[in-house]
Parts: C-alpha cells; structure tokens; sequence
C-alpha cells in the first residue's frame, strides 16, 4: 500500500512537471509568435519522467564526468527543452521569457552552451551519431554514464540516423538508449503518406536494437521501459514512444497545422485552461 | 604526405590519450600500425562520413581529440553540414584529414579530384586549414595542428611526394615558410603543389629572375604580414594552388591585397579553372594541361612580370 501511494505520488508528480512543460511551451510560442507546439506536446511527458526519475544529472554540478547525457536530436522542440531545463534548475525560470527573442540566450533549436544542453541540435539527422561518440567514449573510459537521445520519426528519413543505428549494435553500446517520438505527422504531412516507416520496430530490431513500444503518454509504460535499459546486455536499446503530436491541447492534436503556428490570445488561454493552468 | 601524418599520429599518440584515430573503411597498409598500437584509440566506422564526423564531434564532447581520416571529398563534402554543425559550431575539438589533395587521383577521374575543400572549409568559423607543401611539413603540420584546441582541416596529397625542405623548417600554423628569397616577385604555393612551384623559381633564376616562394600551408588563418610584406618588396604576387581558383588560396590573397590600398601589384593566380576535368590523365598530366606544370608556372610568372614591365 505504501509503495503504491509511493508510485502514485510519483505519477502525478511526473504529470505536474509534464504540465508545466506544456504550459511554458505555450506562453513561450505565443510570446515568441514560434513554431513546433505539436512536437513539444508529443515529447513531454517523455521529457518529465526523464528528467524527474531516470536521468543521473545535477544541475549544480552540470558537467560531472559521469552525469547521463540527454541529448534532442529533433533540436527543433527547443522551447519544451529549456523549459524543463529551467524548471529542474540548469538556469532561471525568467530566462523562458527571453525564448526567440533578439539579445537572448535560447535560440529556437536546442544549443550547446544553454546550461544542461548537451549539444546543439536542429539540421535533423545529427543526434544519433554525437550521441554514439559519447557512448563509445563512455565505453573506452569505462565510465557509467547512459545516454538518452530523442529522435523525431520525420528525421528517421535521413540516411545518417541508419548510419549511426548500424554503428551502435555492431559497438556493442549498451549504455546507448533512443527514443523515438513516433506522432506520425512529420512537417509536410502524416509520415505515412511522405515516406512510411513502417514497419519501424522491426526495422530497428534488424539492425540489431533491442526495441520496446510504448505509448508514449502513458506515464508507467515510460517510466518502466526507461528504468529497465538495457533491454539486453551488449544492445543499444529502442524505445519506440507513439505519441500524438499536440498531445493534451484539444484542438491542437494531430493537426499539422500546429507544426507551425503559434497560439494567438484566445487559443492561449483555451489551451491553458484545457490543462488546468492559470495565467 | 600520408606516411609523415601516420608516423606524426603515433606520436602524438604516446603522449596523449586523448588521441584518437576514425577512418572511413580506408587506410590499407596506412594506419595498420596506429590500429595496432591504440586499438581502444582507433575505429573504422565503415563507409558513413556522416556517423563518422557525429562520432568525433561526441567524442570530443567527451574530452577526446579525434582525427577523421578519409580520401577525396569524402570526409568534407559528403559531411559538410556534420562538419559545419557537429564539429564546428561546438568547436570541437576534430581534425579532418583528407588524402589525394588536388588531383593527385589523376585518373581516377573528377569524382576523386579535391579542388573546392579549401574554398569551402576556409568558409567555416572556427575551422583551421592547413595544406602542407611537402612531407615534411606534413608530418609538422600534424603535430601542430594537434596543439589547436578546435577544429583543422588538413589537406594531404599522397603516397611518395617529393620532399622540398631539406631541412626541417619553422613550422607555424599561420605562418607562411619562406622557402626561397628573392625580389623581382613572389610566388605563393599552397600544398603539394609547392615542389613545381619551387622548380618554376630556380628555372626563373636561370634566366636572372629571382623569386621569392612561400609556402603559404595555412589558407586560414591566413598569414597576411607575410603577404604584405612580399607585395611591398617584390611588387609581383603570384599563388599557386592545385585547386579551383573560385575561393581558395588564391582568393584569399586577392582579399589581402584588394583591402591593403596597395594598388600597384601584379597579381595572378594561377589554379584549376570553374570546371571538372574533361580528360583523363594522371596527375602530372592534368596538371600540366593548367598551366599548374613547372613550364606553366615558369610562363605564367614570366609574361605577368613582362606585363608589368611594360
Ligand atoms: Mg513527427
């Protein structure tokens, strides 16, 4: 009974955060007049867990050698990132204010220098392969550090992402771990109709990726693929999240319209209350 | 070129760990010996230059120094924005090493002709270019470029290239070697491309023209005390490099000379003109047929100076 008020606190504590996130994301968009809400929606509650119960980082001691790395290979959910960046710490929450704007520090793609940014992301095809560098210098140092790297399934187009996820399985980097926003919708349509992936899990799982599926709004499938890495011994491991770009915001779900635009001040405080949040 | 870098990798290697060696599946009978010496140090990441350049840029994310190692255009080229990105904008401590500089693949035709790298690397903030004029300045070139805390380009020619310094030579990134004094104009060389350019020189000396060449082996930081000074003294520049004249050695000294308000200097360029090869031959050949041969370098400097005289 304990550990089950234990768990359920934990679970809406995730929740809080994966709110908070949502509702930074939207204030800095709508200020910012910036693009990309539907992908921050998708990967938030990935990012609260992540950064709540799963990654071994501390933001007073940001470069510890042995921290986990997280990096965003879909650099372009910057606003989602620096928010949860912010609310654990790594710089003031006021600095979400200054998102985009000119004289800032937070560009609209996720850059190394941003405190707890680990590198900078945002030409798409990148992050699988910085992260297989960190992971094989985790290796040959022999040093326990995991790292975690969030890819877009509309960035799985590009030729570089299976270049690196034949280099991971064949290095044995077990302390690699990627997680894919599968939300469907890629910038210029449902990535069914641009350039399917299907059948993805087992596309990864042939490169030799030990793969789970999870929907990746459901806090406990979350939490409990990401605490069980590594799948197998001496195998990168691939979470396959679904996801639902825009998740939360009723009318933002799926529409690939939110891919682009910002929230005017009626579509604001619509979103805001449909989370329970006030201005 | 590529014996010097090897043997100079190694060493750097017995004195830092930090070292480490990828390359592009290519290599053969080249980086055995680094292989078997630092194999954690080493890894052949197959044909993906992309995954390659990420790799070395997390690594070095993780304190490493990593050298890339690749031929032609494929470890710039076909990564640029890996490059650009990945190694550049983190200023990461990464040197790309390409091999076959110019067109030392001669007849393996214009896909394996490097003659835009030095235009398009010396393109990138934070990036160092340095193409060594002969073996020993490659060998040098390795260690100092090892010393730079980010990013270098390094542009080697081949197997067996003659060695123009008989001694060893001040090496300094950024600083251009004079290999030869002389007044009555200066010829400016980049890369392998030096060795004509010094045999262009003691022919002109034959008919009592003295050139002064410098070997110019770093395109960026460029060394333009060293410009200045030739265009004050001899009054004629000439650059000389196995590459397009769109951007490259030759553009970077007009630069020079355009913004110094010294409007009296005769200047040419010589190089490989906005196109591909449209023959097929070896390297000598090719060169040759660019006025890039030491017959073409010789006329090219003789009828600038007779312009100028006139
Ligand atoms: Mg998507």
């Amino acid at each position: 009974m304990d550990n089950m008020n234990c768990s359920d606190a934990r679970i809406a504590r995730y929740k809080a955060f994966a709110t908070q996130i949502r509702a930074h994301v939207l204030r800095m968009t709508h200020r910012a007049k910036s693009s990309h809400i539907g992908g921050c929606f998708s990967i938030a509650d990935l990012l609260a867990v992540l950064y709540n119960g799963i990654l071994q980082v501390d933001h007073t001691q940001p470069n510890m050698p042995d921290r986990d790395r997280f990096i965003i290979s879909k650099g372009h959910v910057a606003a989602a990132v620096y928010a949860t960046l912010a609310e654990r710490g790594f710089f003031p929450l006021e600095w979400l204010d200054t998102f985009y704007q000119d004289g800032s520090h937070l560009p609209g793609h996720v850059t190394y220098g941003v405190p707890g940014a680990e590198a900078s992301t945002g030409s798409l095809g990148h992050g699988l392969s910085i992260s297989c560098g960190i992971a094989l210098a985790g290796k040959r140092d022999n040093r326990s550090y995991r790292v975690f790297t969030l890819l877009g399934d509309g960035e799985c187009d590009e030729g570089s992402i299976w270049e690196a996820a034949l280099f991971a399985p064949h290095h044995h980097l077990d302390n690699l771990v990627a997680i894919i926003d599968y939300n469907k919708i890629q910038s210029f349509g449902m990535v069914k109709e641009v350039l399917d992936l299907d059948p993805l899990a087992e596309k990864w799982r042939a490169f030799g990726w030990a793969v789970k599926e999870i929907d990746g709004h459901d806090i406990n499938q979350i939490e409990n693929s990401l605490q069980n890495v590594p799948f197998e011994p001496e195998q990168p491991s691939c979470i396959i999240a679904h996801t639902i770009k825009g998740k939360g915001i009723s009318f933002m779900e799926n529409q690939l319209a939110w891919h682009y635009r910002h929230p005017n001040d009626e579509e604001l405080q619509q979103a805001l209350a449909e989370l329970g949040v006030s201005e | 070129m590529r014996a010097a870098f090897i043997r100079s990798l190694i060493n750097l290697a017995r004195n830092d760990d930090r070292v480490f060696l990828l390359v592009g599946d290519v290599g053969y009978s080249l980086v055995e010996p680094f292989a078997e010496e630092f194999p954690a140090q080493f890894v052949n990441v197959g044909i993906a230059e992309q995954n390659m350049t990420g790799i070395a840029a997390g690594l070095a994310l993780c304190d490493k120094m990593v050298f890339i190692y690749s031929l032609a255009n494929f470890p710039t080229l076909r990564c640029f924005e890996q490059i650009r990105n990945d190694v550049c904008y983190h200023n990461a401590n990464v040197k790309i090493v390409s091999s076959g500089g110019g067109l030392a693949y001669g007849a393996l035709g214009a896909t394996h002709h490097v003659t835009e790298d030095l235009a398009i690397m010396r393109a990138l903030p934070n990036m160092t270019v340095i193409a060594p004029g002969d073996p020993v300045e490659a060998g040098l070139a390795t260690q100092a470029i090892a010393g730079l805390p980010g990013p270098g380009y390094l542009r080697l020619a081949k197997t067996g290239d003659p060695v123009v310094h008989q001694r060893t030579p001040n090496f300094q990134i950024g600083r251009a070697i004079t290999v030869r004094e002389g007044n009555d104009a200066t010829l400016i060389a980049t890369g392998g491309i030096l060795n004509n350019t010094v045999q262009a020189a003691e022919r002109l000396a034959q008919r009592g023209i003295q050139t002064r060449v410098l070997s110019m082996h770093t395109i960026k930081p460029l060394d333009i005390e060293s410009v200045l000074e030739s265009a004050r003294e001899t009054g004629a520049i000439i650059t000389i490099e196995e590459h397009s004249m769109i951007g490259g050695l030759g553009s970077a000294v007009a630069e020079v000379l355009a913004e110094s308000g010294n409007y009296r200097i005769a200047f040419k360029r010589i190089g490989i003109t906005d196109s591909f090869s449209s023959v097929v031959g070896s390297q000598e050949y090719l060169l040759k047929g660019l006025s890039l041969s030491v017959d073409g370098i010789t006329d090219a400097v003789q009828s600038l100076l007779d312009t100028k005289t006139h």
